[in-house]
């Protein structure tokens, strides 16, 4: 087994992109990946797509991107993995180089939401649960799923209302400093409390936008990496899981099972403290497709204790400078959340901070130990993916 | 009413498609600027109409004694683990067949949440209740119905069948005691 490098990371304009169609979105992304990386398509042995579509008219996104960016005849697939088919995909092409089976690979994640009327789309997620038993009776929605979190979250631990704002006041600050960003401006308190109800206790402003969007990275072996850049990020550690379908299958309604088992697996993977982990890792973009969902994820990666996610998002430390940064590019909340594309988006976000290359100095962490975390999770809790990046090799 | 919803979806239908007739004819282009950008959008001229066929055969039971007014699960003989959503296969113990049990008494409403973007497919409802339910161990998902004052986390629920007015199906909801 290698070590692997992203070498090269490429990221579109998030937003409602209907200026092009889904193969010229992902060219977007691939083209400045293949131009950081300073590779030829042709070095590209493998290359894999994270996409959900249904939404989006070709029903077989891998090879109609494979030929419009000409990739092909390399091996290819759609990968899907829900909310985390980013992840998804960037695990695959991953597992590709670290088997030693090729050199190069790319990890594509894209996803066009805006070719499909927004009520549409809303149907279309809702039913993204467990079907028959959650959606076709029931009629659950995406927030409403993540509402069930948020009431079980306020009841257990006294987590109010202003808490949630103050997550989606972040996201909005680091959105308006990010040019990729789809929401690009700020937002207050006032604003954040009077939005409107979408699944209580949920709002409007709580809640990830319909997003167009596109990412890339360009993966290379450790044999092959230090040809092309003096600067590789690493992949140090991945861990991955999965949970139920249907939540009522679930016991537990403040926390991700799936999630604590992929940190826990990653964390292990690269001798993280598991008491500690926030101390070795400089900088951290998890999965805010709601704003309950980044207070869940700060107590699932250990950055704080159960119950306790909420007082970081009070007292702000994750914010740049503080305790643990996280989602300092605006995350899905204000970045935007083109489902396939968000886990990649969040390694070339991750690379980009390690590197020192934040697009804006104010969303730039101070890097100390080289380190970045990204997780994303799929679904209601059905998959999750912790991945670890370092400027590091890893092994030395 | 259900029949109100697909009446409306299908007068919007051909609302669009009639537009899009008279701009291809018009234009012989089935081509239109998307109102807020400008960007020229070609509108998808090919139907498809989703409506699946799930397979009930194993469960069916669960819908027969619905009919009746009890809403079962099913427990594996071997082991004792109950299932709801009932499935017919245990799969620790491997086997098929599993018993079918009554999920009967009070249940605590374990979270909920009201729904007040819809989806399209349930546009006809005014905002409702889903919440998650225990009894004993096992959870439901349902509507949550009655007095919203005694709604919270916490709260005693009963399980109840019934037909559903809008669509006319049968189906169960967790109404508070």
């Amino acid at each position: 087994m290698t070590n692997v490098a992203i070498i090269g990371t490429g990221h579109s304009r998030f937003g409602s992109r209907t200026d092009v169609n889904l193969q010229e979105l992902a060219w977007e992304a691939v083209k400045q990946a293949l131009e950081e990386a300073n590779v030829e398509q042709k070095d590209i042995k493998y290359f894999s797509v994270g996409n959900v579509g249904t939404w989006s008219a070709e029903p077989l996104p891998a090879v109609v991107i494979g030929e419009y960016c000409n990739l092909v005849p390399s091996g290819t697939m759609r990968v899907e993995a829900a909310c985390a088919s980013g992840s998804a995909a960037l695990r695959d092409a991953y597992m590709a180089v670290k088997s030693g089976e090729v050199d190069i690979a790319m990890a594509v994640g894209v996803e066009q939401m805006h070719q499909s009327p927004n009520p549409t789309v809303v149907e279309m997620i809702g039913r993204a649960g467990n079907y028959f038993w959650e959606f076709e009776n029931f009629g659950l929605t995406f927030p409403g799923y993540y509402a069930l979190y948020a009431t079980a979250y306020m009841n257990k631990y006294g987590m109010r209302e202003e808490d949630l704002g103050k997550i989606a006041i972040k996201a909005h600050h680091y959105g308006s400093l990010n040019p990729y960003a789809h929401f690009q401006k700020e937002i207050t308190m006032e604003e954040y409390l009077k939005s409107r109800q979408v699944a209580w206790p949920l709002k409007l402003l709580d809640s990830s936008p319909i997003t167009d969007g596109s990412a890339a990275v360009v993966l290379a072996s450790e044999e092959v990496a230090m040809k092309y850049t003096d600067s590789p990020v690493w992949i140090e550690a991945q861990g991955v899981g999965s949970g139920t379908a249907n939540l009522s299958r679930r016991t537990d309604f403040t926390s991700i099972d799936a999630a604590r088992v992929a940190a826990d697996q990653a964390y292990k993977r690269a001798n993280i403290d598991r008491d500690s982990p926030s101390k070795m890792i400089d900088v951290a973009d998890v999965h805010d497709c709601f704003t309950i969902a980044e207070v869940i994820a700060y107590e699932d990666l250990k950055f704080a204790k159960r119950g306790e996610g909420v007082i970081l998002a009070r007292e702000d430390q994750t914010y740049v400078g503080g305790k643990i940064p996280v989602n300092v590019d605006g995350g899905l909340k204000a970045k935007g959340h083109p489902i396939g594309a968000t886990g990649v988006s969040m390694a070339v976000s991750l690379t980009r901070q390690l590197l020192y290359r934040a697009p804006n100095k104010a969303m730039q962490a101070e890097i100390r130990n080289g380190r970045a975390l990204a997780h994303n999770v799929g679904g209601t809790g059905h998959y999750a993916y912790v991945t670890l990046f370092s400027t590091r090799r890893p092994g030395l | 009413m259900i029949s109100d919803v697909r009446e409306a979806k299908q007068r919007e239908i051909k609302e669009a498609l009639k537009q899009l007739d008279s701009l291809t004819k018009m234009t012989g282009l089935p081509i239109y600027p998307e109102p807020k950008t400008g960007n020229p959008l070609w509108s998808d001229v090919r139907e498809l109409d989703l409506r699946y066929q799930i397979p009930v055969k194993r469960i069916y039971k669960f819908f027969e004694k619905m009919t009746e007014g009890k809403v079962m699960a099913t427990k594996c003989p071997k082991c004792g683990q109950v299932f709801f959503p009932p499935q017919d296969d245990c799969p620790s113990c491997r086997i098929s067949n599993l018993d079918w049990v009554e999920i009967q008494g009070e249940g605590e409403v374990i979270t909920y949440t009201v729904i007040s973007v819809k989806p399209p497919s349930f546009s006809h409802y005014s905002d409702y209740v889903v919440g998650i339910a225990s009894f004993k161990g096992t959870s439901v998902t349902a509507w949550i119905d009655g007095p919203k004052d005694k709604l919270r986390v916490g709260a005693k629920v009963r399980l109840e069948v019934e037909r559903r007015e809008e669509e006319g199906y049968i189906t169960y909801k967790l109404v508070l005691v």
